[in-house]
């Protein structure tokens, strides 16, 4: 399209100068050429701006429920709260930053975010590799296999939660019931830190190991299968071809796996808030299980300070993009350290 | 939950083609956009002044909302038959905390509150401290309505009164004559009342109960007995001129109470928690606190018809004298655009006719002077509670009550974190290390 008005506004400079044609004539080319001079401008515009307006809808509602809401949550985190108005209070510099950075219970949130993430994320991956690799054979019925690995997925957390909770109720629970048909101690779920935290990894990745393993099906079935044919030939067997053609072929969705699991896993909030059964969901009334998101939540929502539940989001985003940044160059390096 | 990245991951433009005014454009729009929206939802509409006001639409109809059972359906289905101009629609949540927490968060964003509020006594103190969000309530049909202390709780300074009563909760204590029976206690109403006039009398038979029937517990949760003794306690954690003190010899006499305790009679679940409530049918305890609307907690979680053998009966008495736990309040916001028609429903659902109907059907005590003197409530039994003269016993109970303890504006906030404190006890924390918690989370509030 824009050839094609190039072209005749090419042919409209060209031919004024030669014709040397009467005055209202050259009105006429006038106002003919400065409408081609529009057209021009017009589609030049839309050579340069379509693509942006092509790719807005993303940008703007990123803008609007992404960038606004961080930029704002920065602002406010300098705030006081006039906690019986619920409106802003006094600027007071960065004292919601030392106040949370100081806050024992935001260093306990930090530990428990992190070992609920590793806890979680980390048989998630390995879990979720060996089960596409395991679809990725021939069995009967793999529809079917394929199918059931999502189902958690398709379960809205609250009913995970809910499904979880009565199973690792600390008195009259399922598991513990079973644990003292065999003759062992009853685990205390929602007392002990660490077996709080196993407990709601196990929610987590009830929900999202199939989910990944999905993922990583996909990215294995586009491995081209003449490689394993080659190695076959070259004598590998079944475990050394996952190692040396698939694990590297799919590194890539890999990558992709391990960012987004880990900024999800930074995030677990609605597992630890709805395991709580004590009336404050403040991840245990000792905080032993209360997750940073978590603790945003309860400064924010329920204590109803909103400039340190702001300060303390700002310091949650920037460990995740420390995290990511960490992941980031680990890859890197991994990656061509192997490439080379 | 999670978020995926989408997009590319590298501008593909290489640095220096893309002109410099294509790039203020974008700044500039950027900027526009987040001013434009900072102004939008930044500032808002004054929470203090009270919305346009404006008839029902057609179809509209006024919003309530409740939490746990206020007894209400019948009732608002009797005013919708009577008021076809005016319906009411009510909204129910199931528990006061996350109740408490939407209310917060409607209340930041002044946007989507209901017509009227249910307020959870405890909470009325808040209001109180930032009278300006809410309707002034008074008006001389309501005068002398409820009890002194139910309108003191809700009034200003100034004297406006911002939530009409609902219940109170004149506390008794709720056995199970059966295994009372079983630990060779005294089941009869008048023997057990005799026998727990006092917390050490009350402490003293939950040894012998707990010597007789191993298994079983002498009360429902430590947090249920804190709040009982809390609730007699003159300034719990304010003073009157609201300065925070909850290191008061008073409060750690609580404190201390319940944590020696734990071990040998409390059954170490948090209240409301499914622990807890399994705790009704599986004989997990002999005795509960018990305000008139735990009743139906009780017949809920115990089942109804009670199971084979099981038998619960209400002693006319209370350790330490008389107390009051819970009781709520309906406030209208100054958001709602319809005071007018939320003032005529209120009014007319905390009259003494309404909540005596309550009472009859739930067992939620009324708060109202009238209902108390009306000779039908005196008669009501429960039959569920082994035919006991619930109607005598509460107002009896209700007669009792010599402290109202001060609530400040942060009561409701500092109680969650004393729950959070005894429930930590509850769970194996050193009684010592989880009070020093408690003094530091009370200080973070302020």
């Amino acid at each position: 399209m824009s050839t094609q008005h190039r072209t005749a506004g090419d042919t409209a400079t060209a031919e004024s100068p030669a014709g040397g044609a009467p005055a209202p004539r050259r009105t006429d080319e006038g106002r003919e050429r400065a409408r081609l001079v529009r057209r021009q401008r017009r589609s030049r515009w839309d050579l340069k701006l379509s693509p942006y307006l092509y790719v807005s809808p993303f940008f703007v509602l990123f803008a609007l429920v992404g960038l606004y809401p961080l930029l704002y949550t920065g602002y406010l985190s300098l705030f006081d709260w006039n906690r019986a108005y619920y409106v802003r209070g006094e600027f007071v510099g960065l004292d919601n930053y030392q106040f949370v950075l100081t806050d024992p219970v935001f260093q306990k949130s930090l530990v428990n975010t992190f070992s609920i993430f590793l806890m979680s994320s980390v048989p998630q991956v390995i879990l979720a590799v060996t089960i596409a690799a395991l679809l990725d054979n021939h069995v009967r019925g793999r529809a079917f296999w394929r199918m059931s690995v999502l189902l958690p997925f398709v379960v809205a957390p609250t009913a995970v939660a809910l499904i979880f909770g009565s199973l690792f109720a600390d008195q009259y629970g399922v598991v513990n019931g079973f644990l003292k048909e065999l003759g062992l101690e009853p685990i205390r779920w929602h007392v002990d830190r660490w077996w709080s935290h196993f407990a709601i990894s196990g929610m987590v990745n009830w929900r999202w190991t199939g989910y990944n393993a999905l993922i990583f099906l996909a990215a294995m079935q586009a491995v081209p299968r003449d490689l394993y044919e080659a190695a076959a030939i070259d004598g590998a067997g079944r475990v050394r071809q996952f190692l040396s053609v698939t694990l590297p072929m799919i590194r890539p969705t890999m990558i992709f796996v391990i960012i987004t699991s880990t900024i999800g896993g930074l995030q677990i909030f609605t597992e630890p808030r709805l395991f709580d059964d004590t009336p404050n969901r403040e991840g245990g009334p000792d905080h032993q299980y209360m997750t940073s998101t978590l603790y945003i939540y309860v400064k924010g929502i329920e204590d109803q300070f909103y400039g340190r539940a702001s300060a303390a989001a700002w310091v949650l985003f920037l460990v995740i993009v420390a995290i990511a940044v960490l992941n980031y160059l680990v890859t890197r390096y991994a990656t061509l350290r192997s490439s080379r | 939950m999670r978020n995926i990245a989408t997009g590319p991951r590298r501008w593909s433009v290489p640095p220096g083609t893309r002109s410099r005014a294509a790039r203020y454009l974008a700044a500039g729009a950027v900027a526009t956009l987040v001013l434009g929206v900072t102004t939008a939802c930044g500032s808002g509409e004054d929470p203090t002044a009270s919305a346009d006001q404006q008839e029902l639409a057609d179809g509209e109809a006024l919003s309530i909302t409740t939490f746990g059972e206020f007894g209400y359906d019948a009732l608002i289905e009797e005013w919708n038959e009577a008021n076809p101009d005016l319906q009411v629609e009510q909204t129910k949540v199931s528990l006061w905390d996350d109740w408490k927490n939407e209310l917060n968060t409607l209340l930041q964003a002044n946007d989507g509150l209901p017509d009227v509020v249910a307020i959870e006594g405890d909470f009325m103190p808040a209001l109180v401290a930032a009278p300006d969000r809410w309707v002034d309530l008074s008006q001389d049909e309501v005068e002398g309505r409820w009890l002194d202390f139910k309108v003191e709780a809700a009034t200003t300074p100034d004297g406006e009164l911002l939530g009409y009563a609902t219940d109170a909760g004149p506390e008794a204590i709720c056995y199970r004559a059966d295994l009372f029976k079983k630990a060779g206690l005294p089941t009869d109403r008048e023997e057990v009342t005799a026998l727990m006039t006092t917390w050490d009398d009350y402490f003293e038979l939950g040894e012998q109960y707990v010597q007789k029937v191993p298994g079983s517990k002498w009360y429902d949760a430590s947090g249920s007995i804190a709040q009982a003794m809390l609730n007699q306690v003159a300034f719990p954690f304010e003073q009157a001129d609201n300065t925070v003190d909850v290191e008061n010899d008073e409060l750690k006499q609580v404190y201390e109470t319940v944590a020696a305790n734990t071990d040998k009679l409390s059954t170490r679940a948090a209240q409301w928690s499914d622990d807890w409530t399994a705790g009704f049918k599986s004989d997990g305890f002999a005795t509960i606190p018990c305000p008139g609307w735990m009743r139906s907690n009780i017949k809920a979680n115990t089942g109804e018809p009670a199971p084979k053998g099981v038998v619960w009966d209400i002693a006319d008495v209370f350790p330490g004298g008389g107390g009051n736990w819970g009781g709520s309040y309906l406030a209208i916001p100054k958001s709602s655009p319809h005071h007018a028609e939320a003032l005529e429903f209120i009014t007319w659902i905390t009259a003494p006719e309404q909540q005596l109907k309550i009472f009859e059907s739930l067992g939620n005590f009324p708060s109202q002077v009238e209902a108390l003197e009306d000779p039908q409530l005196l008669k009501t039994k429960d039959p569920y509670f082994n035919n006991a003269p619930a109607g005598e016993i509460f107002s009896n109970r209700a007669a009792a009550i010599e402290v109202q303890p001060y609530h400040g504006p942060l009561y409701s906030d500092i109680l969650g974190k004393f729950q959070d404190a005894i429930n930590r006890v509850d769970q194996g924390t050193d009684p010592d290390k989880s009070w020093e918690t408690f003094v530091s989370e009370v200080e973070s509030l302020q």
